[in-house]
């Protein structure tokens, strides 16, 4: 496959730089790779391995702030490091296109996403407007878009997330171009979506037998997609094979700890006794924003008991963090209770005690945003003890020293940190000890492992385990990954569309039969297999053909 | 669309509350003012008896709240009424003048709209070398020095040295359009530089910070040259705070304009103003008041309709 005639593009020695603190600093570090016609290539790595300036670098693109260093970028005879511009212009749109993580940000607001699909069909002389449009409809129908005819004439924000990701996979489609760079295009969605739209992008990209880069940090998504995969770390190739190989025979160590990420699984708890009084306990609770016309949260019960873990499920817009809200007094419900110890506890946070409010606290999804830029560690974690425990002078300092040796961070080394001086993990365990700074009763941690790679979730979440055997705490776990739930959960609240589809002990929820929504969520999970896409879209086909038979 | 009406006649209410609450502020702020018509035409040595009947014959004997109702009742049948001093109806007296000052202000942003939003564009595009920072600072001299002296020096420099254009912009009433454009050509060009700075910044901004957003790169992916990528991607985001800058600026040509008019010897609204200050003419003063005030209101209600029919999320719900 990799004779002269075949291959698109060729890679040679790539080192890119990137300006930080006015220093130029490498990010790749010479990367090689080829890429023959029609072939799909998976890059795979953590945040910062240097996946997307790879991506970018391949269609000749730098970010502002970076620079080709050396190397050359190969693509059909044409070395994209030294072209010139109107020569890189030229080949973007037509031969090389590109889809973005996150297509609600990636189209232009101000316009129709035809209007945008067609832009550069029209301009680079590849069909008229006319033709452009036509052909736009039949890749929207091709890729399995709702009303075909008409979807394009909407402004973006008149579009779901999943719909504008295919959307944009179409507009990539749009001049036949005889590559595709996909950084991260799934990553942003609800599994039930992603399903959807990966299976779209396989289909197209065979059908037109377009070569492709796909970039993810997501094993099992890669291993249903490419034909090869890199693993890259710190800007340089890991290994690479191709799929079958890497999955079953991965030779490095690191990809073998990649590979291995989800194994930790909390310790099985026993049984919560029968008169045991729950830490908090929502009873019915309805709740409602006044500006709309239908409740976000309805007839919504659920119990937390001390040491053990409820995890809610659902997808973006089921009322997972909405019901943390509500518990946490943010937004009262219109009926039902809450309880605090067997106690009601009032609606509004304003109206509760500091002891009350001491109970309960929260560890955030953005880690960054959620920690003051300008305080330093031992005052961040420092004011929740004085505030809600009274400590001051010694006892305080020594108190954060211990606590800050709980989250495993030498106290000497991190007390006078400020936020930026740390690295994502480390931001999530100070978001954990300032939780933990009020010696609450039940801890809300909402998405707290999404923003993280793999292998530092996984560090978070054994410390969470830790600390809640260490304090006996009560966890509400708001996730939408199931296999974090399968690794820490006792208890399963699945919700959709501000109710409880279904609720119950892990293993009961995880073993058959399942609600019909529980079905969908669990089966959208991507697994390691490469064959798990094809066999799931074949099951859901043939579920479907039983169904209109019934029929 | 009928969400586009809605708001445009609830922009429209509010607008015209606010008008009513600025009357009253105008009456009651010239209430407060020291000394009267009567007193300052009749001088220090008028008896009291004298005082009395001009007062009453000009019907300043009048409580305060009566005479805001009559001001106002007028007002809205379109009697604006008579100038305290000469008797003349106001709208005689001001007509010609407003005039005046709408036409120097339309000449002005004729100029200085596309201009700054041009200047805006370019220094976008360059940002960073020497063209953006020459524009810059340019422009940013520009509004640094007194209006008078930017005045006084283009007079030197187009009048005096060049001969160019005439120093002194008096009209004639009947003075044709292009006599008119010849003579208000250097005010023109004063209030330009003075306005210029603070729209053609906001426009450079505007457009640098919708720069590093994802919709910008993609558009780069695609191929979009560096023009394109400003011109068609990014300025359409921008037409919000752009807008808003400009309707600030496009206001104050109007209000604002006073030192100009009394360099260039301009027959226009800001005069009048001062004058009757001067004099204590009262109805005259709170007349021009209100149809300034009038003047802002509608330009922050055009301003707010573009910004929003810019904005496809306002404009096409879900």
């Amino acid at each position: 496959m990799t004779n002269q005639d075949t291959q698109l593009l060729k890679v040679q020695n790539l080192q890119i730089e990137g300006l930080s603190e006015d220093r130029w600093k490498p990010i790749v570090k010479g990367v090689d790779l080829t890429l023959a016609k029609g072939e799909v290539l998976g890059l795979i790595g953590e945040s910062g391995a240097g996946k997307s300036t790879i991506g970018l670098g391949a269609m000749g693109y730098v970010r502002d702030g970076c620079r080709f260093s050396g190397g050359s970028v190969e693509f059909d005879g044409v070395d994209l490091t030294k072209a010139d511009r109107e020569t890189r212009r030229n080949l973007r749109s037509t031969r090389i296109a590109y889809v973005a993580q996150s297509a609600a940000a990636s189209f232009n607001p101000a316009f129709k996403l035809i209007n945008q699909h067609t832009e550069f069909a029209v301009r680079r002389g590849v069909m008229s407007r006319d033709e452009a449009q036509r052909d736009a409809i039949d890749l929207y129908r091709q890729l399995q878009l709702p009303n075909p005819d008409e979807i394009g004439f909407r402004y973006p924000h008149q579009v779901s997330g999943g719909q504008l990701q295919r959307a944009m996979t179409a507009m990539a489609m749009a001049c036949r171009p005889d590559l595709i760079i996909f950084d991260e295009p799934t990553t942003a969605l609800d599994v039930t979506t992603q399903i959807e739209v990966l299976s779209a992008i396989r289909e197209i990209v065979e059908e037109f037998g377009t070569s492709a880069i796909y970039i993810t940090h997501d094993l099992a998504v890669v291993a249903q997609m490419a034909d090869r995969i890199m693993v890259l770390r710190h800007g340089n190739e890991v290994e690479s094979a191709d799929t079958e190989t890497m999955l079953n025979a991965p030779q490095e160590d690191y990809t073998k700890s990649l590979w291995a990420v989800r194994s930790f699984t909390a310790e099985e708890k026993p049984e919560v006794s029968e008169d045991a009084v729950p830490v908090v306990s929502l009873k019915n609770v309805t709740a409602q924003y006044p500006s709309m016309a239908q409740p976000v949260l309805n007839d919504i019960s659920m119990s937390f008991y001390p040491g053990r873990t409820v995890a809610v499920v659902g997808e973006s817009g089921s009322g997972k963090s909405t019901t943390a809200r509500s518990l946490m007094g943010l937004l009262p419900p219109i009926s039902g209770d809450i309880l605090l110890n067997g106690e009601p506890l009032a609606p509004q946070f304003r109206k509760r005690s500091k002891a009350e409010l001491k109970s309960v606290q929260m560890i955030y999804q953005m880690a960054d945003t959620a920690l003051n830029p300008k305080q330093r560690i031992r005052d961040i974690i420092g004011r929740p003890m004085t505030y809600y425990r009274g400590l001051k002078g010694k006892a305080l300092t020594e108190e954060t020293r211990a606590l800050l040796a709980d989250i495993e961070l030498e106290p000497d080394q991190y007390m006078n940190r400020l936020p930026s001086e740390l690295s994502g993990g480390q931001k999530q365990r100070i978001g954990i000890a300032r939780a933990l700074a009020a010696a609450p009763q039940l801890v809300i941690c909402d998405e707290v492992t999404s923003a993280l790679d793999q292998l530092v979730a996984e560090g978070i979440l054994r410390l969470l385990d830790k600390l809640q055997k260490e304090h006996n705490l009560a966890y509400m776990f708001i996730t939408h990954d199931i296999s974090t739930v399968r690794a820490i959960a006792d208890e399963v609240v699945v919700m959709q569309h501000g109710k409880i589809v279904e609720q119950g002990p892990k293993n009961a929820i995880f073993s058959p039969p399942h609600a019909l929504y529980t079905d969908l969520l669990l089966s959208s999970v991507p697994e390691m297999d490469p064959t798990w896409l094809d066999r799931v879209l074949a099951d859901r086909v043939s579920e479907a053909a039983r169904a209109y038979l019934v029929e | 669309m009928h969400y586009l009406i809605k708001l445009f006649i609830q922009r429209l209410a509010l607008g015209l509350l606010t008008l009513f609450v600025v009357s009253l502020v105008i009456f009651l702020s010239i209430e407060l003012l020291p000394g009267d018509v009567a007193q300052q035409v009749l001088g220090q040595s008028a008896t009291p008896e004298n005082l009395a009947a001009f007062r009453r014959e000009l019907g300043l004997d009048q409580p305060a709240h009566s005479r805001y109702l009559e001001w106002l009742g007028g007002f809205l049948q379109g009697d604006l009424g008579n100038s305290l001093i000469s008797g003349i109806p106001i709208w005689d007296l001001i007509s010609e003048r407003l005039y005046n000052t709408f036409f120097l202000a339309g000449f002005a942003a004729l100029i200085s709209v596309p201009l700054a939003v041009l200047l805006g564009v370019v220094a976008a595009l360059y940002r960073d070398t020497l063209l953006d920072k020459s524009i810059n600072v340019a422009t940013l001299t520009a509004i640094s020095v007194p209006e008078f002296f930017v005045g006084y020096i283009l007079v030197w420099l187009f009048a005096v040295e060049l001969g160019l254009f005439p120093s002194i912009a008096n009209l004639s009433d009947d003075a044709s359009l292009s006599d008119r454009l010849y003579r208000t050509f250097l005010p023109a060009l004063t209030l330009t530089l003075i306005v210029t700075a603070h729209m053609m910044r906001m426009t450079r901004a505007s457009l640098i910070n919708l720069l590093a957003l994802p919709y910008i790169e993609m558009a780069r992916l695609k191929g979009a040259s560096q023009r394109r990528l400003i011109v068609i991607h990014a300025l359409p985001n921008a037409i919000a705070p752009i807008v808003t800058v400009i309707a600030i600026n496009l206001a104050y040509l109007i209000v604002g304009v006073v030192i100009v008019e009394v360099v260039f010897v301009y027959p226009g609204m800001g005069q009048l103003l001062v004058d009757s200050v001067a004099k204590r003419d009262f109805t005259v003063v709170q007349t021009s008041c209100l149809l300034f005030s009038a003047t802002y209101i509608l330009f922050n209600l055009a301003s707010d309709l573009i910004s929003i029919a810019s904005n496809p999320r306002l404009l096409h719900r879900k």
